[in-house]
């Protein structure tokens, strides 16, 4: 319930504050997002099957995020950015929709 | 869905409970996480949307659409230019067009004057012989005429018949008759040309005045006029024989 609240409190802030990004985390940001996004589901599925943990889920949404970061900024240095963020994108694209395969089943035996 | 088939414990009797349940440390966490990324995410939404993603583009990005843009913009001028030749071409030819109008014009109104189809106003002499006795011959205007045309005469003009290349003078009753047109004393030449030209041509010794005065009774008088106008017109009779040659134009 709190966690429903939480998104709602979180798109709301978004649409009536509209902040701007700064320029330095622009490049991150949507990257960031995404990783996130993979740990959230990461945590939904874990917690379907009874497995979930408060502590390992921060964990690995913080880390998701920083990694991510960290490799869209190795790319910029190397020159290669583009390339790196279209294949983390990849990457966790597939780990979202597996993730999602597996809530799916916990979910609807399908 | 398989709900109520579903054997315990259902994941939807666990969302449930999850619902119902005082949040815990574990959902707080959560929580906070979740409300993060939705901020996160709307606010990238919001910069991708708002900016058009250039400001978000990276500068590879960037430099491959000013890359783009400037070869667009090339293109376009290199059109800009290439439309620019033409209408400087299409325009050149439309003066050119217009000037040659002009020529042609300027040259209708010259053969107009010249075979007499048209009306022509200008500085010249009138000569005016009186003839009481009708003693003077065709001859004498014939000469009359040739000496005005020597002396640069434009346009004839005698007694109100217009006198061209093809005009003929010749005796008759009481009079002399010019392209068939009986004309009597006093006979009224009127030639446009330079005034001082032509009245000198005329009054030579032994030439026209003096030769009227040799005849009975015959007085020939010249005034120069600086405006006159030569009105008798000539139908022009198409040429039956002669055509024009591909080449005779000057």
């Amino acid at each position: 319930m709190i966690v429903l609240l939480a998104i709602v409190a979180g798109v709301t802030a978004g649409l009536v504050l509209q902040p701007t990004v700064p320029v330095d985390l622009q490049p991150y940001l949507p990257i960031a997002v995404v990783a996130a996004l993979d740990a959230l589901f990461g945590g939904c599925r874990a917690w379907l099957e009874r497995i979930f943990d408060d502590k390992v889920f921060v964990v690995s949404f913080v880390g998701n995020v920083l990694v991510a970061s960290l490799i869209v900024y190795l790319g910029d240095k190397l020159g290669v950015s583009g390339q790196l963020s279209t294949a983390i994108v990849v990457v966790l694209g597939i780990r979202i929709f597996s993730n999602a395969a597996a809530i799916r089943r916990h979910l609807f035996r399908a | 869905m398989t709900v109520g088939t579903s054997p315990s414990p259902s994941p939807w009797r666990q969302i449930r409970r999850a619902l119902l349940r005082r949040p815990g440390r574990a959902q707080g966490a959560a929580a906070l996480l979740c409300g993060l990324v939705a901020f996160a995410l709307v606010t990238q939404a919001h910069t991708t949307s708002r900016t058009n993603g250039v400001s978000a583009a990276r500068p590879g990005d960037l430099l491959a659409i000013l890359a783009d843009l400037q070869g667009r913009a090339d293109r376009l001028r290199q059109q800009v230019s290439d439309l620019q030749v033409t209408q400087r071409r299409l325009s050149a030819g439309s003066a050119g067009t217009s000037a040659a109008l002009d020529a042609a014009r300027q040259r209708a109104a010259a053969l107009a004057i010249l075979t007499g189809t048209m009306a022509a106003r200008g500085p010249g002499v009138v000569l005016t012989i009186a003839d009481p006795h009708a003693a003077l011959h065709g001859d004498v205007l014939v000469d009359a005429i040739e000496e005005l045309r020597d002396a640069g005469a434009e346009a004839l003009q005698l007694s109100g018949v217009r006198v061209v290349a093809s005009t003929s003078v010749v005796d008759g009753r009481g009079g002399v008759v010019v392209d068939g047109t009986a004309v009597r004393p006093p006979y009224r030449l009127v030639a446009i040309g330079d005034p001082r030209t032509l009245a000198s041509a005329l009054g030579i010794p032994g030439g026209v005045i003096n030769s009227v005065g040799g005849t009975s009774g015959a007085k020939a008088t010249v005034v120069t006029v600086p405006s006159l106008e030569v009105s008798a017109l000539r139908r022009l009779a198409p040429p039956r024989y002669a055509r024009p040659a591909p080449t005779g134009s000057p």
